[in-house]
C-alpha cells in the first residue's frame, strides 16, 4: 500500500517539471469550480426541464420565443423589489400554460395587476433575489420571511389597498373584526395612510352601573360573558371566583347614581305587562333591526347592532329598563339606540316584555356576601391591571394609554423578537394566528383574554394583520389607495337636534357619515316630494316588500314632523339638477302608454318592481306603485339614465336608455298614485 | 481487508443518504368492517384556494342493510396541497367520521377519496368533489352574491328572499352545467353585458354593462365556470390524485 502510493508520488511530482504540471492542472480544476457550479446549478435545470416541457408542445415556437435564458430579475429599488423568481417561474404570462405540471411552469392566476409592476415579493414575500429553490421559499438564517401561505395571500393586497376590495374577502372580514371585537381599544394599530383603526364596539360605560344591574350579574359576567349571551363581543378574562368576586365589587362600589336619579317602577307596569301586546309592540318598533333574541325554538332572530335581549331581564333591573325604554339619551348620552318617544302604555308594555325575557340559570349559584374593603381594593388593582378601563368608563379609572403592544407594523415582526410556545408553527403566521386564537396558551399571566372567533375567522383577522408591513408604512405614498374615512357629518339646529334624538344616523348615511342599513339621505330633498315625507314620518309603510328591517315608526309631533320634512327637503339636495326642472304637466297620454310599454316589454322592469300589486310581484327593488306621490319627476328621469351616479353601490343596473325612453318611464312611474302595500292589500 | 471494511461503510452510508424518511402513521386498529361507504355531507362545496372549507366532510360506513358501522377505518387522500384533519380515523357509534378538509394553494375542482376496506380486506372508495377559487372567481363570487344571486339562486331565506318565482321565465342557476357549459365564453360576456335580447332571450336579463366592468364581467364568468356541474371542461382545471 505505502509503496503503491509512492510511486504515485513520484508519477506526478517526481521532478520540477512533472510537480509543475500535476499543479497547474489543480489549479485548473480549482479555477473551474466556479464555472462548474453555475453550470450545474438549480435554475439552469428549472430551465432546462422548461425548454423540454415546451418543445413537446403545439405552441413550441410562440413559447420559444417568449423564454429568455440566464437570471432574470425584476428590479424596482423605490419599491424594495429584486425579484428573480422569472428566472425559474417561466410560464407566468403564458395562457396556454394554466394546467402545465409541474406547478412551476404554470401561468400565474388573473389578477389585476403585472408582474413586472409589482414584482413577486410585494405579495407572496420569500427572498427575491435568491435563486435556489430553498432559499428563495423558506426561512433561513438570514431571511426571515418564508413565503406567505396561500390562504393569508390577501395580506398582500392588504399593504397598498387600505380600503376594501372586492376580491379579498377574508382581508375585509378580518379588518371588520378587528374593529367590531374591540382590539384596538388595546392595540394602537396606525394605518400606512396615517389614519388609524379605529373600534366599533361600543362597549358600554359603567360609571352608573348599579342604576342598571346587581352585582351578581357583573360576577357571572366577567366570569363568562358568552354563558350569559352566545352573541357577547366581550371577551372572556378566564378570571377567578375571588378575582371575579372583587372585580364585581369595585365596579360596584365606583358606581355613582345618575341623575336626575332613576324612577321608581311605575306601579301599573306590572299590570300592563300583557305579553302579547309587548311582543307585537317589539314587533312594531322594528326592535329585532338591531337587538338579537332567540326564540323559543332556539333560533337566535335579530340584528347585531345593539345588544343581544334573551336574557335581559335578568341583566337589567326594571326601573332601569323602564328608563330606558322611555329615553336611553338619560342613561347613555351617545347610545346608538334612537329615542322612541314611547307614551306611558307603552314604557309599561314594553318593560314587561323585557323584564320577562330571563335567564335564571344564569345566577342560579352566585351567592356574594357584602364586599369588604380590601376586596375592594384588590379588584380595583385587578382593574388597573386587566385594562378593563381601555373599553369601559369606569369612575376613577384613568384610560391606560398603550395598554397593548402597538400592532402597527406586526406583519414584518422580526422572529427574534417573538417567544414561541410548544404547539406553535415557529413562522410569523403561526405565531399571529397562535396568539388570535388561544393567548393564554403564551402564558397563563398574559393579559389578552380570550375571544370567541371560529377558525375561519381567525385565519381573517391574522390576514388582516400581516398585511400590517414595514412594506406598507415604507412605500412611495403614490402606491397606496387610502382608506375611506367616515366624515364628522351633523345635521345642524332644531332638525339636527331632532335628528340626533332619533338616532337617524345609527341607520342612515348622510355626507358620508352614517351606518349602512338603510338607504342614503344626502339627496333626499332631491328624491321626495315634501307631503309624502311627512307622511312617511308620521307613518311609515313599507317600501321594500322583501326586506325584514325597516323605518320604525317614531311618536313624533305634527311640529316635529314639519321641522324634520323642510330641514330635509331643502339641505339634502344634489348641486347637479334642480328637482323642479322636469314637470309632470308636460307628460301626454301617449308618453305614459309608451312608457308603459317599455316597463313591461323592453326594460321587463316588473322582474324586479311592482307597478301595480295586482299583476306585478317582483320584489328586488322598492315597490313603484305610489312613484306618483313619492318623488320628482327629475330625479326619476335623472335615476333611470344612471342609478349608479346618485346612489353609488345600487344594485339597480345602468340601462343605458336614450332620452326618450327614460321621459317615457318617467311619465309613466309619475301616473303611479296609488298606496303603499297595506293600501293595495285591503283593496 | 480494510477496503472491504471501507467499501461497506461507505455503501452503507451512501444508502443511509439515500433512503427517505418514510413517515411511520400509526396504523389504524379497526373493529369493524361495512360493506359502503357514503357521502353525508361536506361534497360539492365552494371554497376558496389555500382555504379550509367551511364545512367539514363527514362520510358514513354502511353495512349490508344500510346502517351505520362504528370502528371502520377510514382513510382520505387527495391529491397534492390537499390537507385532512384527521385524515384517517375510526367510525364513530353512528357510523361516521368528520374531517376537515383545506384545499390546495392552486383554483380548480379538487377530487378528494374517503376509503374504507370490506371484510375481505377489498378496498372501497369514495369519490367527492370540492372547488377551490382563486383570486378572478372570488370576485365573480362576490360579485354573484351582491347582483346575480337573488333571482339566479331558487334558494330562498327570510333574509334573502329569491325572485325567481316572480320571474316569468325562469333563470339559469349558475350551477346548472347542462345548459351553461354549452355557452361559450363570448355569448355570456355578450349575455351579462347586453342582457337577454342580445342573444334573442329575455328582457328580464337586463344589460350590466353599463354598470360592471368588462373585468368584473369576466371575473362573473371564471365563477360560473368555476362552480358548474357538471364541471365545464375546457377551462375547469381538475386536480385528482397522481
Amino acid at each position: 500500500m505505502r509503496n503503491k502510493l509512492h510511486a504515485l508520488w513520484r508519477t506526478f511530482f517526481g521532478d520540477s517539471a512533472r510537480a509543475f504540471g500535476s499543479a497547474s492542472v489543480i489549479l485548473l480544476l480549482l479555477l473551474a469550480i466556479a464555472p462548474a457550479k453555475n453550470y450545474f446549478s438549480q435554475w439552469r435545470h428549472y430551465q432546462k426541464q422548461y425548454l423540454h416541457l415546451i418543445r413537446g408542445r403545439a405552441d413550441a415556437v410562440t413559447l420559444e420565443r417568449h423564454f429568455q435564458g440566464g437570471i432574470q430579475q425584476i428590479w424596482m429599488p423605490e419599491q424594495q423589489v429584486t425579484d428573480r423568481c422569472t428566472t425559474c417561474h417561466l410560464g407566468l404570462k403564458e395562457a396556454s400554460l394554466a394546467d402545465v405540471s409541474p406547478v412551476a411552469f404554470r401561468e400565474h392566476p388573473v389578477i389585476p395587476h403585472k408582474l413586472t409592476e409589482f414584482g413577486c415579493t410585494t405579495c407572496h414575500r420569500g427572498q427575491g433575489a435568491a435563486t435556489t429553490v430553498e432559499e428563495a421559499h423558506s426561512a433561513t438564517e438570514q431571511w426571515e420571511q418564508p413565503l406567505l401561505p396561500a390562504k393569508y395571500i390577501e395580506a398582500g393586497c392588504g399593504q397598498c389597498h387600505l380600503e376594501n376590495q372586492t376580491g379579498t374577502p377574508f382581508l375585509n372580514q378580518g379588518r371588520q373584526l378587528i374593529s367590531s371585537s374591540g382590539c384596538t381599544h388595546c392595540h394602537t394599530i396606525k394605518r400606512a395612510d396615517g389614519t388609524y383603526i379605529m373600534p366599533d364596539d361600543d362597549p358600554p360605560s359603567l360609571k352608573h352601573i348599579a342604576d342598571k344591574t346587581t352585582r351578581e350579574w357583573v360576577y357571572a359576567w366577567v366570569k363568562d360573558p358568552q354563558a350569559y349571551a352566545s352573541t357577547a363581543t366581550m371577551p372572556n378574562y378566564h378570571l377567578s371566583d375571588d378575582d371575579a368576586r372583587d372585580i364585581s365589587a369595585f365596579i360596584l362600589a365606583q358606581s355613582t347614581p345618575l341623575e336626575p336619579p332613576l324612577q321608581p317602577l311605575k306601579a301599573d307596569a306590572k299590570a300592563a305587562a300583557d305579553p302579547a301586546a309587548g311582543t307585537t309592540l317589539y314587533g312594531q318598533s322594528f326592535c329585532a333591526s338591531c337587538h338579537a333574541m332567540q326564540n323559543a325554538a332556539g333560533m337566535m332572530v335579530g340584528g347585531n347592532v345593539g345588544p343581544e335581549l334573551t336574557g335581559i331581564g335578568t341583566k337589567a333591573k326594571p326601573e332601569w329598563l323602564q328608563d330606558w325604554v322611555a329615553n336611553p339619551d338619560h342613561y347613555d348620552p351617545v347610545t346608538m339606540m334612537p329615542h322612541y318617544r314611547f307614551d306611558a302604555q307603552q314604557v309599561a308594555t314594553l318593560t314587561g316584555l323585557l323584564e320577562s325575557k330571563t335567564e335564571p340559570d344564569f345566577l342560579a349559584n352566585v351567592h356574594l356576601d357584602n364586599a369588604t374593603p380590601q376586596q375592594i381594593e384588590h379588584g380595583k388593582r385587578l382593574v388597573v391591571e386587566n385594562g378593563c378601563a381601555s373599553c369601559h368608563e369606569i369612575n376613577g379609572i384613568k384610560k391606560p394609554e398603550n395598554f397593548a403592544p402597538e400592532l402597527s407594523r406586526i406583519g414584518s415582526k422580526p422572529l427574534n423578537q417573538l417567544i414561541f410556545v410548544e404547539g406553535v408553527e415557529h413562522t410569523l403566521p403561526g405565531y399571529v394566528a397562535g396568539k388570535v386564537r388561544n393567548p393564554r396558551a403564551f402564558g397563563p399571566s398574559l393579559k389578552m383574554p380570550q375571544f370567541k372567533f371560529t377558525p375561519q375567522q381567525i385565519d381573517a383577522v391574522t390576514t388582516a394583520l400581516l398585511a400590517l408591513t414595514d412594506r406598507a408604512q415604507s412605500q412611495p405614498p403614490t402606491m397606496r389607495i387610502a382608506s375611506v374615512q367616515q366624515s364628522k357629518y351633523q345635521p345642524a339646529g332644531n332638525a339636527g337636534q331632532l335628528m340626533r334624538d332619533l338616532r337617524c344616523l345609527t341607520c342612515h348615511m348622510i355626507n358620508g357619515h352614517g351606518g349602512d342599513m338603510a338607504p342614503d339621505l344626502t339627496w333626499e330633498g332631491t328624491a321626495v316630494q315634501h307631503e309624502w315625507l311627512t307622511q312617511f314620518l308620521k307613518n311609515p309603510e313599507t317600501l321594500r316588500p322583501a326586506l325584514i328591517r325597516r323605518m320604525p315608526k317614531f311618536n313624533l309631533t305634527d311640529a316635529e314632523i314639519n321641522t324634520l320634512a323642510d330641514y330635509m327637503m331643502t339641505v339634502y339636495q344634489t348641486p347637479e339638477f334642480d328637482r323642479d326642472s322636469l314637470p309632470v304637466s308636460q307628460f301626454g297620454t301617449a308618453q305614459v302608454e309608451q312608457g308603459r310599454q317599455l316597463f313591461y316589454s323592453k326594460f321587463a322592469c316588473q322582474s324586479c318592481h311592482i307597478a301595480d300589486y295586482k299583476t306585478d310581484k317582483g320584489y328586488i327593488g322598492p315597490a313603484l306603485a305610489g312613484t306618483g306621490k313619492r318623488f320628482n319627476a327629475a330625479w326619476v328621469y335623472h335615476w333611470l339614465k344612471d342609478p349608479q351616479a346618485l346612489r353609488p353601490g345600487t344594485i339597480e343596473p345602468n340601462q343605458h336608455m336614450t332620452d326618450d325612453e327614460a321621459r317615457a318611464l318617467t311619465a309613466f312611474l309619475m301616473s303611479l298614485k296609488s298606496g303603499g302595500a297595506q293600501e293595495a292589500m285591503k283593496k | 481487508m480494510k477496503q472491504v471494511l471501507i467499501a461497506v461503510c461507505a455503501v452503507t452510508l451512501l444508502m443511509a443518504g439515500c433512503s427517505r424518511k418514510s413517515k411511520q402513521a400509526v396504523p389504524l386498529q379497526a373493529t369493524a368492517t361495512g360493506t359502503a361507504i357514503v357521502e353525508s355531507s361536506g361534497g360539492k362545496q365552494i371554497g376558496y384556494a389555500g382555504m379550509p372549507l367551511d364545512q367539514p366532510v363527514v362520510v358514513q360506513v354502511n353495512d349490508a342493510s344500510g346502517n351505520g358501522i362504528a370502528g371502520a377505518a377510514v382513510y382520505f387522500s387527495g391529491p397534492s396541497g390537499v390537507s385532512f384533519a384527521p385524515a384517517s380515523a375510526l367510525t364513530d357509534s353512528s357510523g361516521q367520521v368528520t374531517s376537515a378538509v383545506a384545499l390546495g394553494q392552486q383554483a380548480g375542482r379538487y377530487k378528494i377519496m374517503a376509503s374504507t376496506r370490506d371484510a375481505s380486506r377489498k378496498t372501497i372508495e369514495l369519490n367527492l368533489d370540492e372547488i377551490a377559487l382563486g383570486y378572478q372567481q372570488t370576485v365573480g363570487a362576490q360579485l354573484n352574491a351582491q347582483y346575480c344571486v337573488r333571482c339566479h339562486d331558487p334558494e330562498s331565506t327570510p333574509q334573502r328572499v329569491s325572485n325567481m318565482d316572480n320571474l316569468s321565465v325562469k333563470p339559469h342557476p349558475f350551477t346548472e352545467g347542462d345548459t351553461l357549459n354549452k355557452m361559450s365564453d363570448a355569448d355570456l360576456v355578450a349575455i351579462i353585458s347586453h342582457g337577454g335580447p342580445a342573444l334573442n332571450k329575455s328582457p328580464q336579463m337586463p344589460p350590466w354593462g353599463y354598470t360592471l366592468s368588462k373585468g368584473d364581467i369576466a371575473a362573473l364568468v371564471s365563477y360560473i365556470r368555476a362552480v358548474a356541474d357538471p364541471p365545464y371542461e375546457a377551462g375547469g382545471l381538475v386536480y385528482a390524485q397522481k
